[in-house]
């Protein structure tokens, strides 16, 4: 397993008797499992959020690292939208089993009884299964740690979160009001009820995580490559019809179109791209000489004008 | 804006021609990370702009927002506003300024780059060091119009400070001064004399413009009499802190033992100094303990070898003792552990420094108790004085002594960040509220012992006949602390116990003249009453203090310096109406009159104790009834 990740690291380590440097992913990689084992040392009950998404593919692999032998000493939650693809809770189950980690699922009670869905209700959709559903979860477990997989690079506000992101007992995130981060020095004292948010794959790009999960082998979601997919257009976005759920407007007829999706999400509000990439280089390839960035095939950071992100960290998305 | 294509940045071509051998390019990378400093007008984020635009780290998408942000807000009329990229938060994007540190990433052939994106007001200083702290090199941005200024200097001195020694100095909008070259050797010529006398041994120096492109990728056509590197090669080209740090001797402090059964035990950490191999010889610290690395285990196999930079688990040829805080060294080659130091502080938070005050303290992974002392001296930042001080507030920089509750592992920071570079943490707040590096330690807590007697305290307890005890009286001046206090003690005497009443105006007389009633001495002040009454119950004695005592951090402290269950705290909780209507010393009449400053309840507050072992409530009982049920808890 991840032969050419260990081939690379070998030859590196073999130069540095001679004068020379880890490269950029040894030494992210380093740093992330650092970050991890400093929550397991320090918080009480820590837990990986787990979205099924390349990051959290990279997430999981970067936890197996950090605590081999052992396995990861905390659970996976995934909050669950039940509007997922249907490829996702397939990978989801498999990669749960692999890891010999707990995999814990919650879906938000009240929107499911309210029958809340991507089509019907819009922005509350997003907040009730994912936000409130998070807070939910978080609560119910009592977690004090939660690692997410947010990058820097991903959206403007997220450029400026630390590390070890504090939230109050109502989850609340305090931009200008955050605790200073020095060194690997990482402050994870904190008073009942209060949580940390942790992301150790802050400092990495999209192409480090691609290339990352290329070199180790790591499985990823099928729906990352393309492959004839039932599609339909609409608002100028291309999005999949994965289950009957999806209501087609008058006029609308799915069509096999050769896609795949940049981010996964919550299908009808997923955006997918037109690709012939059916190799990870080509994945790579397309997303280097695309002109749009990640985060747009996503519906969430266009709400709330131009501060869309940085408003719903506020109140407790992750 | 230049429109010509660099080579440096060209990948395109190699991506869509050839992306497998892009990507063992762009795997071999190595990663340099690096601040750039200036205030807004010295165009920080400009530049940074331009180094994410030119490297194609702008999508279409972002560059349409962008340009529709430059006209609605941009401060460069039609033209694009580079610096609307990099101002993340909408606070900063409404207000012009950049508050915090951002993090930006771009590619060029050799190198990845992370960038920190620092604020230049000297209000923001904390946030320049955080940014430092990670950084290989330093950008320090000069407006060539302007020359060498108090912020130039402030810039220069915390980069230097915080262990960069990477220095660029980045002479700004040459554009605005046609390329003169001779006011840029006079600029240069004046930082270098600046530079010395800070001990800045050497800098690059450039002339560039951000706005426009000068000097930034390649050579500039405007300034043909500079021969020197453009900043991307620059910043491709020069040695990055890890590569020296491999060739340290070598420490791992310890994160986390791994023991998933009873057959593996693992010691994971990530390197930070030196090499280490299979078959090493190892010391364990503080311990001083030796065995011998026999595996380096990863996910993808055992290592033959790893180096500074790498989290790794290291197994042992020898059951010895380790665990999360030690620090595993070459055997013949270890660091010190003591347990007092001077170092450098910086202090980060809106809360003044309190000398004598215990904060947590971080380094590595160990964490323990520290006190720091009256600072020596305080730094000016803008002119390198040193100034006296009693205390350090939000900004400042001084150099002080601190005391940590035992040993800890450490290096001076110029030999190792991660042994030397240590936070503060507030013990009630949680905030991180310094940051500091080690020098030196003031003396080998391995040659001081505590010196064991004979007649042990236990003994001492014995003779009396009693279990030694600290009552601890704590509540608003007037609320019958000192009165109560008399009457316990009267009645423990009556049952042949042995005491001892340490009250609070007595103690001021002696052994705490020299304390006055600001936060700080207020501080000391408890300290010294808690040292006291620790040396009374080794001594077997049941102590009773009657202190306003009004931090709920100290009366921690002295909770911490007793043995467990030892620590009574008294809570006389008496309604600050009821005791200023008492106001049996005239003392609440004065503060109201202003003739008394930092009166505890009316200038200077009071943290009520959130869990005290005894709350007497007087306005519900006499003070002998209080007596009584205070005995009764202590002598059941």
């Amino acid at each position: 397993m991840a032969r050419q990740w260990q081939e690379t690291k070998r030859r590196r380590i073999a130069e540095l008797t001679e004068k020379s440097s880890l490269t950029h992913l040894e030494r992210l990689e380093s740093e992330a499992i650092h970050i991890m084992r400093e929550v397991v040392a320090e918080a009480e009950k820590p837990v990986m959020m787990y979205s099924v998404g390349k990051d959290s593919a990279v997430m999981l692999h970067l936890a197996r690292k950090a605590f081999y032998p052992a396995p990861p000493p905390f659970p996976l939650l995934h909050v669950d939208t039940t509007w997922k693809f249907k490829e996702m809770y397939k990978l989801r189950d498999k990669m749960a089993e692999l890891s010999g980690m707990e995999l814990l699922v919650y879906q938000n009670p009240e929107a499911a009884a309210r029958g809340i869905n991507p089509f019907d209700h819009g922005a509350l959709h997003t907040d009730m299964w994912k936000t409130e559903g998070l807070k939910q979860a978080l609560d119910k477990y009592g977690f004090d740690a939660a690692f997410g997989g947010a990058r820097r690079d991903e959206e403007k506000s997220r450029a400026k979160e630390r590390i070890f992101s504090f939230r109050t007992a109502s989850h609340g995130w305090d931009p200008k009001n955050q605790r200073p981060e020095l060194w690997n020095l990482y402050n994870a004292r904190k008073n009942k009820g209060e949580s940390i948010r942790v992301f150790p794959i802050s400092n990495w790009t999209e192409l480090d995580v691609w290339q990352y999960i290329q070199l180790n082998d790591i499985p990823i979601v099928p729906l990352y490559f393309a492959a004839k997919r039932p599609s339909v257009e609409r608002d100028g976005m291309l999005l999949m019809v994965d289950d009957d759920r999806f209501p087609l407007q008058p006029g609308e007829v799915p069509v096999e179109r050769s896609i795949r999706f940049r981010t996964l999400g919550c299908y009808p509000l997923t955006g997918a791209v037109l690709s012939e990439a059916t190799t990870l280089p080509e994945v790579i390839q397309e997303t280097l000489l695309t002109t749009t960035s990640e985060r747009q095939g996503r519906a969430i950071d266009k709400d709330a004008g131009g501060a869309g992100m940085e408003v719903k960290k506020q109140q407790g998305y992750f | 804006m230049s429109d010509a294509v660099d080579p440096i940045y060209v990948t395109e071509t190699l991506i869509s021609q050839d992306i497998d051998a892009y990507l063992v390019q762009h795997q071999h990378k190595s990663m340099l990370r690096f601040i750039t400093c200036g205030s807004v007008d010295d165009g920080k984020s400009t530049l940074i702009g331009r180094l994410l635009y030119d490297s194609k780290m702008i999508f279409e998408d972002q560059l349409a927002a962008l340009e529709s942000d430059s006209k609605k807000v941009g401060t460069q009329g039609q033209e694009i506003d580079f610096a609307l990229l990099v101002d993340g938060l909408a606070a900063e994007r409404e207000q012009g300024i950049t508050i915090d540190v951002a993090y930006r990433f771009f590619n060029t052939e050799k190198r990845k780059f992370i960038v920190a994106d620092c604020p230049g007001h000297e209000q923001y200083t904390r946030n320049m060091v955080t940014g430092a702290s990670t950084a290989d090199l330093a950008v320090i941005l000069i407006d060539a119009r302007k020359g060498v200024l108090v912020q130039t200097r402030r810039h220069s001195y915390l980069a230097h400070l915080i262990g960069i020694r990477n220095i660029v100095l980045a002479v700004n909008k040459m554009d605005l001064i046609d390329y003169d070259q001779a006011r840029y050797n006079e600029i240069v010529a004046d930082y270098t004399t600046f530079a010395k006398s800070i001990g800045i041994e050497s800098f690059t120096a450039m002339p560039i413009s951000g706005f426009k492109g000068d000097n930034i990728t390649g050579p500039s056509d405007n300034t043909p009499w500079y021969k020197g590197p453009a900043l991307i090669e620059h910043l491709e080209t020069v040695e990055v802190n890890s590569a020296a740090d491999a060739e340290k001797p070598f420490r791992m402090p310890v994160q986390w033992v791994n023991r998933p059964n009873l057959d593996f035990r693992g010691f994971s950490g990530l390197i930070a100094t030196g090499v280490v191999k299979p078959g090493d010889a190892v010391r364990v610290l503080p311990s001083g303990k030796t065995s011998t690395v026999n595996r380096i285990v990863t996910l993808d196999g055992d290592l033959d070898q790893a180096a500074a930079g790498e989290s790794v688990t290291i197994c042992f040829a020898d059951e010895i003792d380790c665990s999360r805080g030690d620090v595993i060294a070459l055997a013949d080659n270890p660091p010190q552990a003591a347990d007092q130091f001077e170092a450098t502080l910086v202090w980060l938070a809106d809360e003044e420094m309190l000398p004598g005050r215990s904060y947590w303290l971080k380094l590595g992974a160990q964490t323990v108790t520290a006190t720091v002392q009256q600072p020596k001296y305080q730094v000016n930042v803008n002119t390198m004085e040193h100034l006296a001080a009693k205390t350090l507030d939000l900004n400042a920089i001084g150099v002080a002594n601190l005391s940590t509750d035992r040993p800890i592992v450490f290096e001076p920071y110029e030999a190792s960040r991660a042994l030397g570079g240590f936070i503060l943490v507030d013990k009630i707040t949680n905030s991180t509220v310094a940051a500091g590096m080690l020098h030196f330690s003031l003396r080998r807590a391995q040659n001081v012992h505590w010196q064991a007697t004979d007649v042990s305290r236990e003994f001492h307890a014995g003779l009396k006949n009693q279990k030694p005890a600290v009552l601890w009286f704590t509540g608003l001046s007037g609320a019958g602390k000192s009165t109560i206090a008399n009457i316990v003690e009267k009645k423990l005497a009556r049952m042949n116990r042995h005491t001892f009443l340490l009250d609070g105006d007595n103690v001021r007389h002696g052994l705490n003249r020299d304390m006055g009633f600001t936060d700080a001495d207020r501080v000391e002040n408890i300290r010294r009453v808690g040292e006291v009454a620790k040396l009374m119950t080794d001594a077997g004695l049941i102590v009773i203090t009657a202190f306003i005592s009004p931090f709920r951090a100290e009366r921690e402290m002295v909770r911490q310096m007793m043995q467990p269950g030892e620590f009574i705290e008294v809570h006389i909780d008496t309604p600050l109406a009821d005791a200023e209507a008492r106001d049996v010393k005239g003392l609440y009449k004065k503060a109201r009159a202003g003739q008394l400053k930092n009166f505890t309840g009316i200038d200077s507050p009071y943290e009520p104790p959130e869990d005290p072992e005894i709350r007497i409530d007087t306005t519900g009982m006499s003070a002998d009834e209080a007596a009584d049920v205070i005995v009764a808890r202590l002598i059941p």
